[in-house]
């Protein structure tokens, strides 16, 4: 089979183009946090600044707190939420996975019928508040996100397909329990769903500012995102923080504040730039698995 | 437990006769404890909404409590036709996501298209991660992303590029006419990428043959790709945008609230019947306006998925969701 190995130069330029296209909006915002401040008052923000500056980050360093409580409040409920999320998803996937289990075809529609049909915002807000009384904890951040329909089909799809029944089968003619079963022969046999479907929870949870714009208003709720939401459109919030904190008070400047907000919008962004290349191909498999039937 | 009957316990292929109904309940306990966490939360958090429906007929008053909040019949449906915002907003909400639909499938199909021919495997890997980046970022990051280009004193086109040509700056969030567009290429921006990773996979899986033969009967690229990648991609394509018409209802909040900064100015090209319920709930406390429009929304959206994946079924029954 002959084909030629070059790429059309034409289409190289396109893609180089297309990624900075991609990319040049994070570098923009990278470069005004690193803008000094009399550059930034002058000319404005630009893709390569006049004058470079750290204060922002050295603001950030030191005075930290408001900043920190808000990526722990994020950390804490994306590992929380990621890991019940994926034991609720698949223990339901597995009993959907049983053919033997008598209420399979009653289950799945219980299941199915959420992706179709939905209350709207405003039942589900009462919900929340008015019923379980979940406003302003933590638990109204994670519970919301916990299970959703389309996974619990990805995963019934993988179990049925790629695990044998008859090591089922023969797991419990040995004499291990349905829990056994699903502990020790389904879950470890289901590392790669558990990963792929795992990713997707892990950015919902850390992307999450929905919830908090709802239900959180004490701000030592906040989680990073809806931190940043606010800095954005209310800068006496950014303002309130800043006078608080006690940064370079002796040489007593004025605090940076376009550079500070944009250096908080990196490193929100930062974890998730460094570490998404490397679990790219997860992502791309769980786009192309399986049919999912109800 | 378990132990007493090994075979029949578990096999699907060996029945029980035992048809006792609590005798087959109680076999299977052990399942139904294991779906129950995923059917309590299913519960809480999507059923008891939906029974919340009722509330469009109430207009709710929280002193009186849900329960003692009055019977209106279809007032709050009258009150919400009446102020004839709510015919803008759905021609908004629904001609956005047309636009979505038709530049980010035909863009994603370029994209994958020319992305198929790139033969260095790492540039393409860059490519793809550097495209799939603003997928995995959320709204909020994006409306910085965009304040820098846009913000009006200091933003990248203000201060570098109309000023030093020449032209006035523009007070961006206080202009509507730019932001059909800037909200269309935002969007592009985000969803392009990985929808061309989808069809990329598509056309990563098409066997091999096909061109081989085409090569051998003197088919250059163009009539390779027009005659035998395209072809396979139109089913995927005609889905994928059923799959998205279905969902013609329901915008995504994040880019109409977050990216427009929320902006009353904007409201006549950027208010969505989701930024519309969500204002009319948690800004102005208008519960009967949201909560009817929210019901709207859920009946035609319903309507229109069963409806949709109808038509999905018919052209390939595996790729339908029920």
């Amino acid at each position: 089979m002959k084909t030629s190995n070059r790429t059309n130069p034409f289409i190289i330029l396109f893609f180089i183009l297309f990624s900075a296209a991609s990319l040049l909006p994070f570098w923009l915002i990278l470069m005004v946090s690193l803008t000094g401040q009399n550059a930034l008052v002058k000319f404005g923000y630009s893709f390569w600044p006049k004058e470079f500056d750290l204060a922002a980050y050295r603001f950030l360093w030191h005075d930290a707190e408001p900043i920190l409580r808000a990526y722990g409040v994020s950390i804490f409920v994306t590992v929380i939420g990621t890991v019940v999320s994926l034991f609720v998803t698949s223990a339901l996937a597995y009993t959907l996975s049983r053919n033997d289990f008598p209420f399979r075809g009653a289950l799945s529609f219980y299941v199915l019928f959420t992706m179709l049909f939905g209350g709207g915002l405003l039942p589900w807000y009462l919900v929340y508040t008015k019923f379980l009384h979940l406003n302003d904890s933590l638990l109204a951040l994670i519970i919301p996100g916990l299970l959703g329909g389309f996974n619990v089909f990805i995963m019934r799809t993988y179990f049925t397909t790629s695990i044998p029944p008859s090591l089922v089968d023969s797991a419990q003619i040995d004499g291990a329990s349905e829990y056994r079963t699903y502990f020790s022969i389904v879950l470890p046999l289901s590392l790669p769903v558990l990963a792929t479907i795992g990713l997707f929870v892990i950015v919902a949870y850390w992307n999450d500012w929905f919830t908090s714009l709802v239900f959180i208003s004490n701000d030592k709720l906040y989680n990073l995102q809806y931190f940043l939401y606010n800095t954005l459109m209310n800068a006496q919030y950014l303002q309130a923080i800043a006078s608080k904190a006690h940064i370079d008070s002796a040489s007593d400047r004025i605090l940076p504040m376009e550079q500070l907000q944009m250096a908080m919008a990196m490193i929100a962004v930062l974890p998730v730039a460094m570490v998404f290349p490397f679990l790219q191909k997860y992502f791309v498999k769980g786009l192309t698995v399986g049919a999912v039937k109800g | 437990m378990q132990m007493d009957q090994p075979i029949t316990a578990s096999s699907g292929k060996v029945r029980t006769k035992s048809a006792h109904p609590f005798r087959k309940l109680m076999k299977y306990h052990a399942l139904w404890i294991l779906a129950l966490p995923g059917i309590l939360l299913l519960l809480v958090n999507n059923y008891l909404p939906m029974f919340g429906i009722f509330l469009a007929f109430k207009s709710l008053n929280f002193s009186k409590g849900i329960w003692g909040s009055e019977w209106v019949g279809f007032d709050n449906f009258k009150f919400l036709f009446m102020t004839n915002d709510i015919w803008r907003i759905i021609a908004n909400t629904v001609l956005y996501n047309l636009v979505f639909i038709v530049i980010n499938t035909a863009l994603s199909v370029l994209l994958a298209l020319l992305l198929n021919e790139v033969k260095n495997k790492l540039f393409s890997k860059f490519i793809q991660s550097s495209m799939l980046l603003p997928h995995f970022i959320s709204m909020v990051v994006v409306a910085y992303l965009v304040f820098g280009f846009l913000n009006p004193d200091l933003g990248f086109i203000n201060k570098s590029i109309l000023e030093p040509s020449g032209h006035e700056a523009v007070s961006w969030y206080m202009s509507p006419t730019y932001w059909p567009y800037i909200l269309i290429i935002v969007n592009s921006w985000k969803s392009v990428g990985f929808g061309s990773i989808i069809y990329l996979a598509t056309i990563i899986g098409i066997d091999k043959e096909y061109y081989e033969a085409a090569m051998i009967d003197g088919a250059g690229k163009w009539k390779q790709m027009t005659k035998i990648t395209v072809p396979f991609l139109i089913p995927i394509m005609i889905i994928l945008t059923l799959l998205s018409i279905g969902r013609i209802f329901n915008a995504d909040f994040g880019l109409f609230y977050q990216v427009t900064m929320n902006s009353g100015m904007l409201k006549d090209v950027t208010e969505v019947i989701d930024t519309y319920v969500y204002n009319a709930l948690l800004v102005s406390g208008d519960t009967d306006l949201a909560s009817s429009a929210g019901l709207l929304q859920s009946v035609i959206g319903f309507i229109l998925v069963v409806s949709v994946n109808l038509l999905v079924k018919r052209i390939s029954s595996d790729k339908a969701l029920f």
